[in-house]
């Protein structure tokens, strides 16, 4: 085994979950990286056109159903089904699990989860791991934790393993490596696999093969994720482009799906609809390339697959998200990113400023939930346009529940202290016509003779936000209320 | 007969924007109806309920629902302000004595492309436009409203107007209330990407059925300098060509 697996340096380049060392508070960090990207118009011409090849094919994808609202309606079905029903779905699974001769650890958290995985792998003495792509996996840090004794982690996907290459975590929840285009995924292959290659997409595949290969045959473990975890067949399923998801879960010894909950679906006929759903507001195909269930170990006389087979169903803050009756639909997201692709907001600013292992609106909604009011900024930073809500899948009300989250961060006084006064006198002002009209009439007064004044956009101006970006709001000289007494009163 | 006609004209309407509010007159009186404008009303409390501000803005509610308790129709010339009152005044007021009350009212408002269209019955207003019109479709008005067709259908009908589609007219232009002051940035960004689909459609105008994306594009537009204008569906429908 040549070639040690590379490891996530602490100097990263951007400011992320992963690598929190970056200076500020999360919110500080978002606004500071949210206006470079958006500025960033390199960056913005990469998004446009893979967004815009998304979007060609996601429309293709769904002209192929008969009546897309409708599988949207009945995917949304089962998952509400799985959720509502848990205890009863994960213990059929877990008991179907281990009948198939495999394991299964319920991990409370990210810590739970990693000390179980770190332990196998000390346990069978393992050097090297093979990782398909797995956003929980990213969730519990299980890479960083695993090297830390010294395992070698490589990333099987082609997008999870340019970016690991990079030292930055995945970009998109689907396409990890989206904001790189062919010339700087060369640069980086050149400089890290082989100094001749050229910028051709086939042949820098090639490249990423020879080395990947190389670590299937040399892992003693695999480690993945799962789409489904399917109850009445106790098996995980698995959607893939690449091949790499069989290769890591059937050539090494030992195989461990790392998973949440709330993956659980209740019946293999379920994936009927859900892996061809899946697929299209995925990327756009009919199905993807390989589908795989696995249910358990080699068994005698079986000609391949692991001596071992491993599920770790992580909780990790969602049973709370379950035990909230308003928001326990976020927990029905098949992290398809299809909202992430509708955004406009990702659109221009990008997976990485978000600072959060699921970006996009899902993690806006859920990253309050599972991190804390650390991240309430993310609730808020959203026109709720409610663009990821017309696109999800299985039909959560994204936008809807970014307002929920709001409230909720009002009302725990996480929100910043001049608001509140704003708003008390606000209202005053509002339950008051008198007050609201004077107000209106002495605020258009004020601004007009401050703009006749040139000043406008300077420090004395109330709305310099606003009119630093834009040409500032001509002042009408009489409320419509006013113009509407003198015509309509006579 | 006749519709009887209150109008609900949003708050920064009634303070920046009056003309629209004018117009909006204008248009209902040519199509038959007859209106009034109840003059205590002040803001639907959509930036205190936006904000997370919820019993700041649930007052507003309440007092909104009085405003306009004896009224036929309650039309707005704001996809937005309408889908306050008929989609969020709801939740807002769930545990609410008032619950029952707020269901009818939310029945009874329309937005004003809304009513015409649907409640009056009428596509063309008898409006005259001479100009190259290019449409964006607002959020709340599209997506909580679902009005995709009526706008349009109002706009093929005036005479003299070309509709010209613009690429991704159907995406946010970043105004999202207090997001534009909170998150400059991102909006400045969505703002310029709209200018530029505005441009690439090489209308004169660009029109929508929500004056609050419409002050923030002309923002963007007119510090970019570029040609097109801004102008609300209203204020095309109100032109006759007759005194212009």
């Amino acid at each position: 085994m040549n070639a040690p697996a590379p490891t996530p340096a602490p100097n990263a380049p951007q400011a992320t979950a992963a690598h929190p060392a970056v200076e500020g508070t999360p919110a500080q960090r978002f606004l500071r990286d949210a206006a470079a990207k958006s500025a960033d118009l390199v960056h913005r011409e990469i998004i446009r056109k893979n967004m815009e090849s998304y979007d060609a094919a996601h429309l293709r994808g769904r002209s192929r159903f008969k009546d897309w609202e409708a599988a949207r309606r009945r995917c949304q079905e089962i998952k509400r089904e799985a959720v509502n029903h848990l205890d009863k779905y994960l213990l059929q699974f877990e008991a179907n699990v281990l009948a198939h001769g495999g394991h299964v650890f319920w991990a409370e958290d990210s810590a739970q989860a990693c000390a179980y995985v770190c332990s196998l792998a000390e346990r069978h003495k393992v050097k090297t791991v093979v990782k398909s792509k797995s956003m929980v996996t990213e969730e519990i840090e299980l890479a960083s934790a695993l090297e830390k004794l010294g395992i070698a982690v490589w990333e099987t996907d082609l997008g999870e393993y340019i970016v690991q290459l990079r030292h930055e975590p995945p970009y998109h929840i689907v396409t990890p490596a989206m904001h790189l285009n062919r010339k700087q995924i060369g640069d980086l292959f050149r400089e890290k696999l082989e100094p001749g290659l050229s910028d051709d997409p086939v042949e820098l595949m090639a490249a990423a093969r020879r080395k990947l290969r190389q670590a299937f045959f040399a892992a003693e473990m695999g480690i993945s994720g799962a789409n489904f975890i399917v109850a009445d067949a106790g098996a995980i399923a698995i959607s893939t482009n690449e091949g790499n998801g069989r290769l890591t879960t059937s050539v090494p010894r030992i195989h461990v799906a790392v998973t949440g909950i709330e993956k659980v679906i209740p019946r293999l006929q379920d994936l009927a609809t859900l892996w061809p759903v899946l697929a299209t507001s995925g990327t756009g195909q009919p199905i993807t390339t390989y589908g795989t269930l696995i249910g358990g170990p080699r068994r005698p006389g079986e000609a391949d697959g692991p001596e071992e087979f491993h599920v770790v169903l992580l909780d990790n803050g969602r049973s709370r998200l379950l035990a909230n009756g308003e928001e326990r639909e976020v927990l029905h997201c098949i992290r398809c990113g299809a909202c992430l692709n509708a955004c406009p907001v990702y659109r221009h600013v990008g997976g990485h400023t978000y600072g959060t292992i699921y970006p996009g609106p899902i993690g806006s909604v859920l990253t309050p939930h599972l991190r804390g009011p650390e991240f309430d900024h993310l609730s808020f930073a959203s026109s709720l346009c409610g663009a990821c809500t017309s696109v999800c899948p299985v039909r959560i009300d994204l936008h809807h529940h970014l307002l929920h989250n709001r409230r909720d961060s009002v009302q725990a006084d996480h929100a910043e202290g001049g608001q509140r006064l704003m708003f008390r006198l606000w209202r005053a002002a509002m339950l008051r016509p008198w007050l609201y009209s004077w107000g209106g009439r002495l605020g258009r007064l004020g601004l007009r003779t401050l703009y006749g004044l040139g000043l406008a956009g300077t420090f004395l101006d109330p709305l310099r936000e606003w009119n630093r970006r834009r040409a500032p709001v001509p002042l009408p000289r009489r409320s419509f209320r006013a113009q509407w007494k003198r015509e309509n009163r006579k | 007969m006749a519709h009887k006609v209150s109008l609900f004209v949003p708050c920064f309407v009634d303070q920046l924007l009056p003309q629209v509010a004018l117009d909006t007159v204008t248009v209902l009186r040519r199509i038959g109806c007859e209106v009034d404008f109840p003059e205590d009303q002040t803001c639907c409390g959509q930036p205190a309920f936006n904000s997370g501000y919820w019993d700041e803005a649930r007052p507003c509610a309440e007092r909104f629902l009085r405003v306009f308790a004896d009224t036929e129709h309650i039309v707005c010339p704001s996809g937005s302000c309408a889908t306050m009152v008929r989609t969020f005044y709801p939740q807002l007021l769930a545990s609410s004595a008032l619950h029952g009350d707020v269901a009818a009212l939310a029945a009874r408002t329309y937005e004003l492309s809304e009513f015409v269209v649907r409640v009056a019955g009428v596509t063309d207003v008898g409006a005259s436009f001479p100009h190259r019109v290019t449409y964006h479709a607002s959020c709340h008005g599209l997506r909580e409203l679902g009005l995709r067709t009526e706008p349009l259908d109002l706009l093929r009908a005036v005479k003299g107007l070309e509709l010209v589609d613009m690429q991704r007219y159907d995406e946010c232009c970043g105004f999202g209330g207090t997001f534009a002051a909170k998150f400059g940035s991102i909006s400045e960004a969505m703002g310029i990407s709209k200018a530029d689909n505005i441009a690439s459609a090489g209308a004169e105008f660009v029109t929508a059925i929500d004056p609050s994306c419409l002050m923030h594009v002309q923002g963007i537009l007119s510090k970019r300098g570029d040609r097109a204008q801004t102008i609300h569906l209203a204020s095309i429908l109100a032109q006759t060509g007759a005194g212009a």
